[in-house]
């Protein structure tokens, strides 16, 4: 009966286990949720789904599976920065259509189209009432985009009370990863994990010493256990937007992927490189900023310290005053980078862009030189090398030191 | 089959009822999670108290272990007692000390117990009591006994998200996240705390508590029971209605030391109040 259900959810990558699907249908054999869609949506969320950054997803694929239509379930990126999709587009897109699309208007025509339409939805959207949908069988259809015309926003289903309810979607800020099957890049960063409770050298355990001399009759019995680390702690800073744009998704999946994996994550967002204030929440970048200061004095020197950006700038940026791409900043990038260096000894920077284009943009290879060559690819070859250098229990890093070029 | 429907003092929503009889029901635990101060904790208290069932409290800490739960040997006193050539010594049942799972489990009644801030312990922890929550029974292996449930009792656990938790172990659960409860629900938490309150005094003092919660920045945002400690004290001095609209225009409410917990906070606070005091 609810199988389709089932399979949607699994579609939408909420990982929905039989187990789980049975609970519900067990629970739904004792009349938990009689004769009411409300009931059963609580029921189902409650048997079905573990955790609340899973919740918009579930309101999105249970609002479209009780409307009986087919689409949304693979359309989770909810809110599409416009310049990455063009990107992507361009990315995905042959020549043939194309010239199609120019046929139609031209880019910045639909891409207008499409904007307005996001506006449109997101306005309605507090209503509660629309949501973008996707029409389209063509490869970007996925992305709420068809060159044949976008289909966004459907009328709601008025005659259902309930639906409000899922439509609301109020758990939207809740999503945390908007990818998953991060399972490669997992194992990587598990690698920094499992080294914490391995490498360190061994101290004695009084717990078990007593425990096993009491078991002993009395006969002491020495037990060595190896010094825990238990939580690894790290700083993550995400570039996001300018020239990221291309590499979001990988950046995402990385971040939805180290979120699960260490006690302490502490993440952040800077655009192209460090100046005296980063940001946690990117809806809030320009009201809710944090000081580099800050950070250093709020997270002890035991720290690790991720970097994930592509690096790819003007020099300026890294080494003038007033270089910063959105702001003029008193101090040179490079200042406040080598500050963090100071602070925290174990750091990498993760950059996406292919090792082999490294040596042909000059901002890589300066920074690459400020890391000391801690600079990884993001594969799983170079993040497993990344954590690996993680792990390694280093003195302070040998610093670069900041070229003077200010005039 | 007795229903929870919220208490005389415990406001539930309706999602939060039906994930609770839900677990009663199909005796699976309940997983809580949500902001702190959101009554994660109180939930179990008002399920036991409305069903009439004993509650049994397992607080874990960072250094809690799923055994700890079951039984503990106390082989330690054991040591000492045999040096002293005390005769209990033989039996080793005398040191063993039963953990609130086992309690839970000899109750007469079906019981409930909390299992809280879970997210506390090693990562493990959760992954040692799957078998012992499926099966409601386990293994005392000093005294050679196998003990079981003899009612299931219904378990409820909460998290303040500090770790993931495993996925073997969240299959098992029924899982509910407490939002933040919006106006109306307020409304009703704080009636059911203070029936006598002032209308005046209510409407204003939950408005002033909502901005606060809109300012960008806050490290810690007062929860619902901040706000009742602070509704407290505002009856408890006396405040009249019309301060707290002066108030909250331009400076700082009165008492806000029972709504912002964190030196920085209210420093943050004081200074977005200066700067209002000064542009208005």
């Amino acid at each position: 009966m609810l199988v389709r259900l089932f399979f949607k959810l699994r579609a939408a990558k909420i990982p929905v286990s039989v187990t789980e699907f049975l609970t519900l249908l067990d629970a739904l054999n004792h009349h938990l949720a009689h004769g009411s869609v409300d009931e059963f949506y609580y029921l189902a969320r409650s048997a079905l789904v573990k955790d609340e950054t899973h919740y918009d997803k579930f309101d999105r694929v249970f609002g479209e599976y009780i409307k009986g239509i087919e689409n949304v379930a693979d359309l989770l990126l909810q809110e599409i920065p416009a310049d990455w999709l063009r990107k992507e587009i361009e990315r995905l897109l042959t020549d043939e259509e194309k010239e199609r699309i120019k046929s139609l208007g031209g880019f910045e025509q639909l891409l207008e189209t499409l904007r307005k339409r996001l506006e449109e939805q997101k306005e309605r959207h507090q209503g509660g009432n629309k949501w973008i949908g996707t029409g389209g069988t063509s490869p970007f259809g996925a992305y709420g985009y068809n060159p044949e015309g976008i289909r966004i926003g459907q009328d709601s289903s008025r005659q259902r009370r309930g639906v409000k309810v899922w439509d609301a979607r109020e758990y939207r800020n809740l999503d945390g990863t908007t990818e998953l099957g991060t399972r490669n890049i997992k194992i990587a960063l598990r690698r920094l994990r499992k080294f914490a409770r391995e490498g360190a050298p061994e101290e004695l355990d009084l717990d078990d010493t007593i425990k096993s001399t009491a078991r002993n009759a009395g006969w002491l019995d020495i037990k060595m256990v190896p010094e825990r680390h238990n939580a690894v702690k790290v700083l993550a800073f995400f570039d996001v937007g300018g020239s990221m744009d291309d590499h979001v998704r990988a950046s995402e999946e990385l971040f939805s992927a180290v979120r699960s994996e260490f006690k302490h994550l502490e993440y952040f967002y800077f655009h192209n490189f460090l100046y005296e204030s980063v940001w946690r929440d990117n809806h809030r970048r320009y009201n809710e900023r944090i000081t580099l200061p800050q950070i250093m004095r709020t997270y002890g020197h035991d720290y690790k310290l991720v970097i994930v950006g592509d690096a790819s700038m003007s020099p300026y940026e890294i080494f003038y005053r007033g270089g910063g791409i959105d702001h003029s900043n008193d101090e040179a990038g490079a200042t406040w980078l080598q500050r963090m260096l100071d602070t925290y000894a174990s750091a990498v920077w993760l950059n996406p862009e292919p090792e082999k284009h490294w040596e042909y943009t000059e901002s890589i290879e300066i920074i690459r030189k400020m890391m000391s060559n801690r600079m990884y690819p993001m594969t799983l070859e170079g993040l497993d090398d990344g954590m690996r250098q993680l792990g390694r229990r280093q003195g302070m890093p040998k610093s670069v030191a900041p070229v003077a070029l200010e005039t | 089959m007795t229903r929870f429907a919220g208490t005389d003092s415990y406001i539930a929503t309706d999602d939060l009822k039906l994930a609770v009889n839900a677990a009663i029901t199909l005796q699976r635990p309940l997983l809580v999670k949500g902001e702190p101060g959101t009554g994660k904790t109180m939930l179990a208290v008002e399920v036991a108290a409305a069903l009439g069932r004993p509650l049994f409290q397992w607080h874990i800490k960072s250094t809690s272990k799923a055994q700890q739960g079951l039984y503990e040997y106390d082989a330690v006193s054991r040591l000492r007692d045999s040096q002293l050539g005390d005769t209990k010594v033989h039996d080793i049942a005398n040191y063993i000390k039963k953990g609130p799972l086992w309690e839970s489990f000899q109750s007469n009644a079906p019981a409930v117990v909390l299992i809280d801030e879970i997210d506390k312990a090693d990562i493990e922890f959760p992954n040692d009591l799957l078998r012992e929550l499926d099966r409601m029974e386990f293994y005392v292996y000093e005294t050679q006994q196998l003990v079981r449930a003899a009612h299931r009792p219904a378990i409820i656990i909460t998290s303040n998200n500090e770790k993931e938790l495993p996925d073997a172990f969240l299959r098992r659960c029924f899982f509910h996240y407490i939002r933040f409860p919006d106006e109306e629900t307020m409304r009703q938490i704080v009636d059911v705390h203070f029936p006598g309150l002032k209308k005046n005094l209510l409407k204003e003092a939950l408005e002033v508590f909502f901005q606060i919660r809109e300012v960008p920045g806050l490290k810690k945002k007062p929860s619902t029971s901040e706000l009742l400690d602070w509704l407290k004290l505002l009856l408890a001095e006396d405040v009249p209605p019309e301060t707290l609209r002066a108030d909250s225009k331009a400076a700082i409410p009165p008492l806000y030391g029972a709504l912002l917990k964190n030196e920085q906070d209210v420093h943050l606070f004081e200074r977005l109040a200066f700067m209002a005091r000064r542009t208005g």
